[in-house]
């Protein structure tokens, strides 16, 4: 998956697109990690969900991977924009108590889930 | 219930197949009419379940994914994936949540993620012979 990059203030948002299971998780695992070496000055890591269009529990063990590569640095990191599936699926982890979750505007008033 | 449609179909155990079988199942199971969330949990369920298949079952080799997927009359969708892989030896502990086997980047999710979005969830497994799961999904559809 390429990845889209934006570096503002110390913030690096990494936006994601497609599809995240098992098959694709390791290429958009490489993605992310050049990403965050690259730019180590970023101390606050946005994963932005926006593009992503599926995602199963191999997305959960794909953020969790980041919180922990990042964490000993003493970075940051945010999940922005999910859908409210990804949200709910993410949230079974326990992850948001580690790292902020946000959902996509447009589908918190017609969240079926909450 | 009332069968009025049915899907077979014997695919490798290839990571590569996991997109192409929720895609396969959903888009059979579309004759139902249903909504986008709807479609979007059948997806889920499947992709975990054919992951399992891939990821643990058939661990070190390439074996094969058997996929059921029947229309009931009743607007019932319900799928089954066999794998005649490694089984599982404590089928309760594997469905708590948060546990897996395999250390990684595996979230030991799949099984809460495939009660979460399906109506009923079976899993039948023998060490040595292989797994199914079973799932039945309720198709409310865009009419209510
Ligand atoms: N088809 C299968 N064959 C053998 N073992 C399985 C199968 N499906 C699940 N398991 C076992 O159940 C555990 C939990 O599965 P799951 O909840 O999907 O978590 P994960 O896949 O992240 O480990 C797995 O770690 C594995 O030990
Ligand atoms: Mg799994």
């Amino acid at each position: 998956m390429p990845v889209a990059l934006k570096l503002k203030n110390n913030t690096l948002t990494v936006c994601l697109k497609g599809e995240i299971d098992h098959h694709t998780a390791p290429a958009i695992r490489e993605s992310i990690d050049d990403a965050i070496a690259i730019n180590h000055n970023a101390s606050l890591i946005i994963l932005d969900f926006s593009g992503v269009t599926f995602m199963d529990s191999s997305g959960v063990g794909l953020v969790m991977g980041r919180y922990r590569l990042v964490a000993p640095m003493g970075k940051r990191l945010q999940v922005d924009n999910l859908s409210a599936r990804d949200y709910q699926i993410l949230r079974m982890s326990g992850i948001e108590k580690l790292a902020p979750l946000n959902q996509r505007y447009d589908e918190i008033k017609e969240n079926r889930y909450d | 219930m009332t069968k009025i449609n049915e899907l077979k179909m014997i695919l490798d155990s290839r990571s590569v197949n996991e997109c192409f079988s929720r895609v396969a199942v959903a888009s059979f199971s579309s004759q139902l009419d249903m909504t986008v969330e709807e479609l979007g949990d059948i997806k889920t369920v499947v992709s975990e379940a054919v992951t399992n298949c891939i990821v643990h079952a058939y661990s070190n080799t390439i074996g094969k994914i058997y996929i059921t997927c029947t229309v009931f009359e009743e607007g019932v969708i319900r799928v089954s994936i066999r794998d005649k892989g490694c089984g599982i030896p404590d089928v309760e502990k594997a469905r708590e949540p948060l546990y897996t086997s395999v250390g990684g980047e595996r979230s030991g999710l799949g099984f809460s993620v495939m009660e979460s979005f399906s109506d009923k969830l079976r899993v039948r497994s023998r060490v040595g012979v292989g797994t199914t799961v079973t799932f039945e999904k309720i198709i409310k559809g865009k009419a209510r």
